[in-house]
């Protein structure tokens, strides 16, 4: 059994290093003024296609940065000219990442490209074979189902120790690149370029793609390791497969299968504020372009965002989306699962917390005012016109960057998911996402959720709060007899699974009694009362 | 104001500590010459096998004690001078009182065994303990545990989580034969064979052997076996840690002897928890308990007489938890080893041998008596309310699914119970639907 499961991890560790390696694996080189009239938009080719054309002429580069720098540059000098002279009409707004990948998928040569197929199974194929082979053992190794927390302090992978590092190192680098050099990734974007196919014959994948099939493979897997682990835990075998489900209908083969059909392909379950694009102009004009079905999910957007969230909060606490739909609550709830106990318990974090999850609900609503006036005020105007961008002097086109670069991809991206070894799986859910703020406004002062401490048989060990995902000191209230009524609890249920005397039970219930125990004597002691 | 010192930081000393605060500004010491801060005890186990930090374990952070002005001394106690009213300090220092709570815990028994005092031999209690066990870990390859109790088995897990082979001697014919009743003695004994412990009942240990070091090499069974092991886990119960209140006026025999308001023969001398010994029975229970909740009740109870409420011990109907490997336990009222002659009992197990419950009544006037759950949890609520009130084991058993408090969708056997129940008894219990449980709370 131990050797299956090692010779898993090198399998696992060789798939990396490969998936790792592939942005060396190719070479760059324009093939001809074809090629680049094809792959630039007309006013492109005009602003810098000849100057490209000349400037790589003839050459190869080792790499994809190689090629795509100089053409970012000789981009950006011609249009800062135009901006310069105020010539408007002439100013092209492709942005870096879009017109940077164009450029390095239409120059690529060398193994990958070619032999696409062979790298799919080389990369995720031995990826996924070795980490199976890793995890599938522990249903022996582990012994008698029940809770197997042993060693997650001793091993650097899970304390903050040298694999944690490296492992977060990955991550964030993976992320900068994704969000904002994507075509330093082109070769590894190429290798998912046959399972795209399966959609729409042909077609190339995007970085998107590659990033939604890494997903739901990360989950997959890492949620068969739920499944061996809490297989005593029903509460959590039928959570993960809940999450599983979500994750891979919705959020992915929906989104794929949709287009197929010339209807716009939208993760329907993918609620404001979270979702902070709905409102933007280009994607109503989308929904609006998309007949009924396009107005199905403009309607839809409203009434998920405004009344199924806070009516299933109401009746079933923000855990039915946090732990249950939600594929950032999906992710973390099965590739950073291992991670959970490195969130922060200390008090100071709490009201961290709630400054910064709060401040980014606030910062949340504000955009979607300033892009909601922009697009009403668009599409309410003469045809073709832009609307007011602006409004009380703040354009909503700024709003818009610094939100998607602070919060979409820093914040949700680079540190939620980025530093899972580090903080915790997490870190987004609990300081970042504004859904999750709304939610927990909601949990917190109008709902019938909350986790029941069962009298006085808490022995204060410290288990429900070690491993609470979203560093909530359990144990503060478990040892008082209070009852959990915290905004920030997503419900995934481990507190409860991993407390050794049966002291937590997530419930549903009237308000009244809600929050437990209010004196300070706890159940057990019949001396005396209290009245508080 | 007065000075309330408190020695030992242990979960009743700490839940006096805490509660002297709260109805009194009185100036509060706690002295221990353990650890700086308060620790759940009974999680030590899971800082061995990794599952938390010893920080994680220490249920208030450091700034907690100097916010609700409790004062912290790292010092052993050497002699209590009652008349000047002051401690003697191993440091050499004197600290004043005004009032004494001692809160001193337990330690580990040992019975005379020749070589018991040799490196390798030890028990598993304090923060001391757990260090000498990090410490005896690396070069172990198998460890006796002597004595069929809760702390027996907790060693024995943290050994098998750190690849440490477990040979475990218990003195009787069954585990933890005084507290459980046979049958769940069984289902526990097969759970700790399935984790591959080397469970021997009716063996006691006669000797341990010296490597020529000084260190435990292996030892004699009482049935004259030879086992090598490197480490031998003392876990056969734990006495009150006495021995320094003797050479003072407080009056102590097995503990430090107190009335049911916690005071010694001395006046504004208390002692509570594992230490105290009733000199007579509160409530029918035993004159030492060394438990979890009875420390903190009676931390909870002594801090009300400390601030001018005088309120004598009063635990509710006895309950308790633990967990054997991987199978839980819960218990609410009694369910004796031996059954009484005027009781009747009916013990249901699952399939599976992982999964029982075990309920007790009094015969004639069916009144519900005790409960004994495995791998099931039940509302401690619930069960305290019936078993002040005295209430029928019919009412226990038809309202068997609201009280039940695993978590949702889990499987359910009331029904079974309870079927198995009325075949046995001839009774006609019938199942309720689950209700919301505080609809069945009187208050």
């Amino acid at each position: 059994m131990k050797i299956i499961k090692n010779l898993g991890l090198i399998i696992f560790l060789i798939a990396l290093a490969l998936f790792t390696a592939l942005p060396f694996f190719g070479s760059y080189s324009v093939e001809s003024r074809e090629a680049v009239e094809q792959t630039l938009k007309p006013e492109e080719m005009a602003l810098f296609g000849e100057e490209f054309i000349a400037e790589t002429q003839g050459k190869t580069y080792s790499d994809s940065w190689g090629i795509v720098s100089p053409a970012l540059k000789v981009y950006h000098e011609k249009n800062d000219a135009l901006i310069a002279a105020q010539d408007w009409g002439n100013v092209v707004y492709s942005t870096d990442k879009d017109l940077g990948l164009r450029i390095a998928r239409m120059s690529q040569n060398g193994p990958v490209s070619q032999n696409k197929g062979l790298f799919l199974f080389l990369t995720f194929g031995l990826g996924i074979i070795g980490s199976l082979m890793w995890i599938i053992p522990n249903l022996i190794l582990d012994g008698p189902p029940g809770i197997k927390n042993d060693g997650v302090y001793h091993s650097s992978a899970t304390n903050r120790g040298w694999i944690g590092i490296a492992t977060a190192v990955w991550l964030i680098g993976f992320y900068i690149v994704l969000y904002f050099y994507p075509w330093l990734m082109v070769e590894s974007i190429t290798v998912a370029d046959p399972v795209k196919g399966l959609f729409i014959a042909g077609q190339q994948a995007s970085q998107w793609f590659l990033y939604g099939m890494l997903y739901v493979v990360a989950m997959v897997v890492m949620g068969i390791r739920m499944y061996i682990k809490y297989r005593h835990n029903k509460y959590q075998m039928v959570r993960t497969t809940s999450v599983l489900f979500f994750q891979i209908i919705f959020a992915f083969l929906l989104v794929e299968i949709l287009p197929i059909f010339g209807l716009p392909g939208k993760d329907l379950k993918n609620a404001m504020p979270l979702d902070y694009t709905f409102l933007y102009k280009y994607n109503v004009e989308q929904l609006l372009d998309a007949g009924m079905f396009g107005l199905f999910l403009l309607i839809w957007g409203f009434v998920l965002a405004l009344i199924v969230v806070p009516t299933l909060v109401y009746f079933y606490g923000k855990r039915w989306y946090c732990s249950w739909v939600c594929g950032c609550g999906g992710l973390a709830e099965t590739l950073g699962d291992p991670y959970r106990q490195l969130s922060n318990k200390k008090m100071w974090a709490w009201k961290l917390e709630r400054w910064l999850v709060h401040g980014v609900l606030v910062f949340a609503g504000l955009l979607t005012i300033w892009v909601g006036w922009h697009t009403f005020t668009a599409l309410s105007g003469p045809d073709g016109g832009d609307g007011q961008s602006t409004l009380l002097g703040i354009s909503a086109y700024n709003l818009r960057d610094w939100y998607g670069f602070l919060i979409g991809s820093i914040f949700a991206g680079v540190i939620g998911t980025g530093f899972y070894p580090y903080f915790g799986n997490r870190s987004w859910c609990r300081f970042g996402c504004p859904l999750a703020a709304y939610m927990g406004i909601v949990q917190r002062f109008k709902s019938r959720f909350r986790i029941t401490t069962n009298g006085g048989q808490c022995i204060s060990c410290g288990n429900c709060s070690t491993y609470c995902e979203q560093g909530i000191d359990v144990r503060a209230y478990a040892q008082k007899g209070q009852n959990i009524v915290r905004a920030s609890c997503v419900g995934c249920g481990v507190c409860s699974a991993v407390c050794p005397r049966g002291v937590l039970k997530l419930e549903n219930g009237p308000e009244e009694g809600r929050f437990g125990n209010e004196g300070p004597i706890v159940l057990g002691n019949d001396g005396f009362k209290i009245e508080v | 104001m007065s000075k309330i010192v408190i020695i030992g930081n242990g979960v009743s000393g700490i839940t006096a500590a805490r509660h002297i605060r709260k109805n009194s500004d009185d100036e509060i010491l706690v002295i221990s010459k353990e650890t700086k801060y308060f620790y759940s005890r009974t999680a030590l186990m899971y800082v061995y096998m990794g599952h938390m930090r010893f920080q994680d374990i220490q249920p208030y952070e450091p700034w907690f004690w100097e916010k609700n002005r409790i004062d912290l001394l790292e010092d052993q106690v050497e002699k209590i001078d009652t008349a000047s009213r002051s401690l003697i300090m191993k440091s050499g220092s004197d600290v004043k009182y005004d009032k004494l709570i001692l809160a001193l815990g337990s330690k580990p028994n040992k019975f005379g065994w020749p070589g018991q005092d040799l490196k390798g031999v030890q028990g598993l209690y304090s923060k001391q303990d757990l260090d000498e066990l990090e410490e005896n870990s690396p070069s172990a390859k198998r460890m006796v545990i002597v004595g069929g109790g809760l702390i027996g088995v907790e060693l024995a897990e943290m050994a098998l989580s750190r690849g440490i082979e477990v040979t475990f001697l218990v003195r009787e014919s069954k585990f933890w034969g005084n507290v459980l009743p046979d049958e769940e003695g069984k289902l526990i004994s097969n759970h700790i064979k399935e984790h591959h412990v080397d469970l021997r009942f009716n063996t006691e240990l006669k000797e341990i052997i010296d490597d020529g070091t000084g260190r435990a090499k292996g030892v004699i069974t009482s049935t004259g076996e030879e086992i090598e092991c490197q480490i031998v886990g003392l876990t056969a119960g734990v006495s009150p840690n006495v021995d320094f209140v003797k050479d003072s006026e407080i009056e102590v025999q097995r503990g430090v002897m107190v009335n049911e308001y916690l005071e010694t023969n001395i006046p504004d001398i208390y002692a509570i928890g594992d230490c105290a010994q009733f000199n007579e029975p509160v409530n029918g229970r035993r004159p030492i308990e060394q438990v979890w909740y009875t420390g903190r009740i009676m931390g909870e109870t002594l801090a009300q007489t400390i601030c001018g409420n005088r309120k004598a011990y009063d635990p509710g109907p006895w309950f308790n938890s633990a967990k054997f490997f991987d199978i839980e336990y819960q218990t609410y009222g009694i369910v004796s080893a031996q059954r009484a002659d005027d009781e009747d009992h009916y013990y249901w197990e699952h399939s599976d041998g992982k999964i029982c419950l075990h309920i007790v009544w009094e015969k004639e006037s069916l009144k519900f008596r005790g409960i004994n759950v495995f791998g099931i949890r039940m509302r401690h609520h619930l069960f305290d309310q019936w078993l002040k009130e005295e209430a029928s084991i019919k009412t226990v058993m038809e309202n068997l699914k609201t009280a039940n408090f695993d978590p949702e969708f889990f499987s359910s056997y009331e029904a079974k119970i309870v079927d198995g129940f009325n075949l046995k008894t001839g009774m006609n219990v019938e199942l309720k639907k689950k209700n919301w449980w505080r609809n069945l709370l009187n208050a």
